[in-house]
């Protein structure tokens, strides 16, 4: 049992190693020309705005439900003045940034798992080398760029959205006005909350690209290899997320002391 | 290839490419296998410029892996493969893009890319390569099209098509670049007898304007029209090479019952 689950860890973490260097090389190919720009752009469309219905609502959601359960904590201690603080705080440091990336590893990394999977099963890879395209840079590339740009851009969509949720839950219930709602929210909030934490999701969207591209790009077994693709895209990434986060998070508070 | 973007990383001049009167395409002692199936052994043939060329067999002996070695899609485990005198298994990426762009490709289940129409497909080749004018890149597309019968499905999905006309589209994908090397995997499977020879015919009318041909088949009246040459693989190795008259009257046993099938692909 112990020798079994030793092999299972060493071979995630040959897998992880494997993924790096993927992802490696998709960054140092991404500063040597061409840089289809094109591409790129389609794939923020793709990857960032027919993703923000989903995130928007998403966050919008996350701000009801968490000013829901952030006045039934405070109301026991009369602290309910700080409930735009305290939603806000929580939405803009770990909240949107986590939630956002689970989501988009959902949507998108199933997506481009399946998609270049099933590329890959068709020979269409190969068809795009053939007529002298590099496949790697013009695919994975591109998607991966995509992701990092997209991530932070998302994030601030389920910020907001999540902000204007808990507004509404709270003047629905103390009729707080919109205008004392936000001079609470942002009394505390300072750039060391939102640009680290902003910016760590670039780091997210990394991740999402970069397992989505290589599974996709070392399917086999036909159909079923692109089916196995797509879960293993979400399943991956996910855990990747969530094992980064924590690093991240230690990064950011070394970088940036709490006062 | 005059009409290819000028400028250092996408000028192809294929004469420059040549070593003058040498073959097109050289394998020499080439060798592949995946995993403990050993699928090319020790194979060498050449292909002179401007003739057909055709690898027959049976399924599963390596012709379709022996056109991705040419095309430099897969490498050789031993053994080297020389187009227009380079090799490429020695290549750099940019140079062998730089090959590639000499050579169309029609893979066995033709490979259109799916999110596109089919007229993007065709067109796909000229937007990357060259700087023609988007009129000029549609007009060519719709020529190629025309060329393989296939007009009216510029504007369709591949997944709208059935699988010749597939095929079809495929090889007008191919002959975008006007290349000088043809790759063609099974070109009429999938197609009825008539188109099967409408498409010999295109492809016979390439071969004379100097497009050296390489074609996979499993239709001996196809390739006994197109090929100049033939060369028959059995488990990895080629069994038989020259013309159809000198295949028809081989020692090998298996040779001659292949070279009398008349079978339509």
């Amino acid at each position: 049992m112990v020798e079994r689950t030793g092999l299972a860890i060493l071979a995630f973490l040959g897998w992880v190693g494997e993924v790096s260097l993927f992802g490696l090389r998709a960054m140092r190919e991404a500063f040597r020309p061409p840089f289809e720009f094109a591409e790129i752009t389609r794939q923020l469309y793709e990857v960032g705005w027919r993703s923000a219905p989903l995130i928007a609502t998403s966050g919008f959601s996350i701000g009801v439900v968490l000013s829901m359960h952030t006045r039934a904590s405070l109301e026991r201690f009369g602290a309910e003045a700080m409930i735009p603080a305290g939603l806000t705080i929580a939405l803009i440091r770990e909240t949107g940034p986590l939630v956002t990336a689970l989501l988009v590893s959902g949507r998108v990394g199933a997506g481009i798992g399946a998609e270049l999977g099933a590329m890959k099963v068709t020979e269409q890879i190969d068809a795009l080398e053939a007529v002298a395209v590099d496949s790697f840079k013009y695919l994975a590339v591109t998607r991966i760029i995509a992701c990092i740009l997209a991530l932070p851009i998302l994030t601030t969509i389920t910020n907001v959205c999540g902000i204007l949720g808990g507004y509404l839950a709270e003047t629905s219930i103390s009729g707080m006005s919109l205008e004392l709602y936000f001079s609470r929210a942002f009394a505390v909030v300072e750039f060391s909350d939102l640009i680290p934490s902003t910016l760590k999701t670039m780091v997210f969207g990394m991740i999402i690209g970069t397992v989505a591209c290589y599974l996709g790009f070392t399917t086999t077994q036909g159909t079923e290899g692109v089916g196995r693709t797509s879960t293993r895209s979400v399943v991956m990434s996910s855990i990747l997320i969530i094992l980064a986060n924590v690093v991240l998070v230690r990064l950011i508070f070394f970088l940036f002391p709490p006062v | 290839m005059n009409h290819l973007r000028q400028g250092s990383d996408a000028h192809v001049d294929a004469a420059a490419h040549s070593d003058g009167d040498g073959p097109a395409i050289r394998l020499e002692g080439v060798s592949k296998s995946f995993a403990d199936l050993k699928v090319l052994d020790d194979v060498t043939l050449d292909v002179a410029q401007g003739t057909g060329f055709c690898l027959l067999g049976r399924s599963g002996t390596g012709k379709s892996v022996t056109l991705k070695h040419i095309m430099g899609l897969m490498m050789p485990d031993a053994g080297r493969v020389f187009v227009h005198g380079k090799n490429v298994t020695e290549l750099k990426r940019q140079e062998l893009g730089e090959v590639r762009r000499t050579m169309g490709f029609l893979f066995q289940n033709a490979a259109l890319f799916d999110s596109i129409t089919v007229g993007e497909n065709v067109a796909f080749p000229m937007r990357r390569h060259t700087d023609w004018a988007e009129e000029k890149i549609l007009d060519t597309a719709k020529a190629r099209l025309a060329d393989v019968g296939l007009t009216e499905a510029f504007d369709k999905m591949p997944g709208d098509l059935s699988g010749g006309m597939k095929k079809r589209a495929g090889l007008a994908r191919a002959m975008a670049l006007d290349p000088d090397i043809l790759l063609v995997d099974e070109p009429s499977a999938g197609l009825d007898p008539i188109t099967g020879d409408e498409i010999d015919e295109l492809l016979l009318g390439l071969k004379k304007k100097g497009t050296t041909l390489v074609m996979v088949t499993h239709n001996i009246p196809s390739a006994r029209h197109v090929a100049d040459e033939l060369a028959m693989l059995h488990e990895g190795r080629i069994i038989a090479h020259g013309t159809a008259g000198e295949l028809d009257r081989s020692d090998d046993a298996l040779v001659r019952a292949f070279m009398r099938s008349e079978s339509g692909g």
